[in-house]
């Protein structure tokens, strides 16, 4: 255990240095990044001066050595100074995170709540009006693009009902009853696809266990239907959804960057499109850094967590 | 059998007329109760995925004969027409007498015909998704079965790159790409082919890993067959389900990925009429002609489904060990 858990702490690193060596290469791939801070022979500036910023963001430096530059930076806490407005890049990040991750959790809770419970109502009513709407719920959210939920969920309850405010968190308040209602529709465009994702994982996991031999046992010593299924059987059955929550995470870093488009939610992923037309390079490397990060960790505490719902798992053995 | 029982049912009952006792006779030898038509109906829809093969029938057809279907081009401009919503909303029509044009589903902004240019979207919705999947199915089904095949370090790498691999942003790393090197399609199916490798690299290389070692492969090793022809003409087959199964399950995500890269003004040009574009520019005009992005929306919806429902129905027939996913 000890072994692996080391061997994924030195592969996670491996990713982060590779996802922010693409970040690297390729934004410098655009042209020369300098022409981004000053223009030679515009503005008054000096070829002196020019030379001195060139110096100083250490520019004239092989790509390569820019970058360990950058990575030594980082180890020790410090991510650079965004271009747009030269405020240190953890700040700015840190400023949009918390809506970002309000966002991301109640989606998480969304489709937790609506996915697990559903996926075990369909196994156990197979063949029902409950299977079948759960997978058509399943089906749906697959399928629906993210940005299309989104824009659908706008037109109809904002636009035609009037029921949802049809874009822009209320951004300077901090209190939720007043949020709620701008909550609503974010939630759902990014959590129907996890939802839809645990849904069936919890079912046919849970139609596997309903059929094994230890729960037959339970219901043949008499345990209430409630119990085999509460008890005996999803304890089980849930392994799989806990093992891909990591995937499931990605999957809401990468749905955030769609849905705070759609819907105007000042989080990370608008900034990161914004950077990413910006040209704002420190940035964008600053937060696929975050984005990376988030995945390793996630990925590793599903594995460590996989490990502890599952006595069965030896990582060692494999 | 048919000779015994004929007369026996004849025997006992008044006479019948001839239709009717062939059915029964029918009936009775197949053992089954007989079924009302709108059973066999709903049977068949159960068992074979005939909707959502329509579904990708017709937008083939679409595709492929956009030209020849649609009167206008998808990028035909008639100013009278803008905004002209679907045809039955005939009051417009009558409202607007000067416009001369029919739109089924409505039209843009600028006139454009909304069906013809989900016509056309088709056309790249399909060609991405193909070429970009092929690209990735060939290079992680290659890449999973020598490592499945090799193992030892070969394995360790592959497996470790795939894990990496499946660690990036890819979203962001596309809209970076597509601001860095333009906007173009080959650029969009270049970056789909990259995040379509990995997807199945896992599960082949497992197959290979129970496959290696039948006796069949060390029969044909002492043979003298070398690996590349162990792999190709003995390995191969036996994975080839799981390789189309996963590719089929994958085509939907590239739709989509495609569709939300488009969206994002980070996919195909903005001119070129996708289903991504569509959305993105009906968008602006949601409130007053929702029929621009809603119905491309519902293209979407609909194919993706269609895809996945028949990517399931493939998989619990051809390899149903990958319910899982």
């Amino acid at each position: 255990m000890r072994k692996y858990l080391i061997q994924r702490f030195f592969f996670g690193i491996l990713s982060l240095i590779a996802a922010t060596l693409i970040v690297f290469v390729l934004s410098r791939a655009q042209g020369d990044p300098l022409l981004l801070y000053a223009k030679p022979g515009g503005y008054g500036v000096s070829p002196e001066q020019i030379a001195a910023l060139e110096e100083k963001l250490a520019l004239d430096r092989p790509l390569i050595v820019q970058y360990l530059i950058w990575l030594g930076r980082v180890v020790r806490g410090d991510m650079g100074e965004t271009l747009l407005s030269e405020r240190p890049v953890s700040d700015v990040i840190g400023e949009k995170l918390g809506a970002t991750m309000q966002l991301g959790l109640l989606a998480w809770i969304f489709a937790t709540l609506v996915g697990v419970p559903l996926g075990v109502l369909s196994a156990v009513k197979r063949g029902s009006v409950w299977d079948y709407l759960g997978r058509a719920f399943a089906l749906f959210g697959q399928a629906a693009p993210v940005f299309f939920l989104g824009i659908l969920g706008i037109l109809l309850f904002g636009v035609q009902l009037g029921w949802l405010p049809a874009g822009l968190r209320p951004v300077q308040d901090p209190f939720w009853p007043s949020q709620a209602k701008a909550l609503v529709m974010p939630t759902i465009a990014l959590g129907w696809l996890p939802a839809a994702v645990y849904l069936r994982l919890t079912r046919s996991a849970m139609l596997e266990v309903l059929d094994s031999e230890y729960v037959k046992l339970a219901r043949a010593k008499g345990a209430s239907g409630r119990a085999v299924i509460w008890r005996h059987a999803l304890r089980n059955a849930l392994i799989p959804p806990i093992t891909v929550s990591a995937l499931v995470l990605v999957g809401f870093l990468e749905g955030s960057v769609v849905v705070e488009a759609v819907f105007a939610w000042p989080g990370i992923g608008r900034m990161a499109v914004e950077s990413i037309h910006n040209n704002d390079f420190p940035l964008l490397t600053g937060i696929i850094l975050m984005f990376a990060v988030l995945y390793v960790v996630g990925s590793f505490v599903a594995d460590v967590a996989y490990t502890i719902v599952d006595p069965r798992i030896r990582y060692d053995q494999s | 059998m048919t000779e015994q029982t004929a007369p026996d049912s004849t025997s006992q009952s008044e006479p019948i007329d001839e239709h009717s006792q062939s059915t029964l006779m029918a009936s009775q030898i197949l053992g089954i109760q007989e079924q009302t038509f709108s059973h066999k109906f709903w049977y068949v829809l159960r068992r074979w995925p005939i909707l959502p093969m329509l579904v990708l029938f017709v937008m083939v057809i679409a595709a492929v004969f956009a030209p020849l279907l649609s009167p206008t081009g998808p990028r035909d401009i008639n100013l009278r027409g803008r905004a002209a919503p679907p045809v039955w909303q005939s009051d417009w029509y009558e409202a607007n007498p000067k416009n001369e044009q029919t739109y089924l589903l409505g039209a843009d902004h600028v006139g454009r015909d909304v069906l013809t240019r989900m016509l056309y979207g088709a056309r790249i919705s399909l060609m991405v998704a193909v070429i970009s999947l092929s690209v990735g199915v060939v290079i992680g089904s290659a890449v999973g079965l020598v490592a499945g095949y090799y193992g030892g370090w070969i394995d360790e790498f592959a497996m470790r790159t795939v894990d990496v691999w499946n660690a990036l942003p890819f979203l962001l790393i596309a809209i970076l790409a597509a601001v860095t090197f333009g906007q173009s399609v080959s650029i969009v199916m270049i970056l789909l082919a990259l995040v379509a490798w990995a997807g199945g690299v896992r599960n082949v290389r497992a197959e290979v890993l129970t496959l290696k070692t039948r006796d069949y492969i060390s029969l044909a090793r002492i043979a003298g067959a070398s690996d590349f022809r162990i792999i190709m003409r003995h390995i191969l087959p036996g994975v080839v389900n799981t390789i189309v199964v996963l590719a089929t399950l994958r085509v939907g995500g590239l739709i989509l990925a495609e569709a939300s890269l488009s969206f994002l003004g980070a996919g195909i040009p903005a001119a070129t009429p996708t289903w991504g574009n569509m959305i993105s520019e009906g968008r602006e005009w949601l409130s007053t002609a929702w029929w621009i992005a809603v119905f491309p929306g519902f293209a979407i919806l609909l194919v993706v489904m269609s895809v996945n429902f028949f990517g399931d129905w493939l998989r619990d027939r051809w390899d149903p060990k990958l319910r899982q996913l």
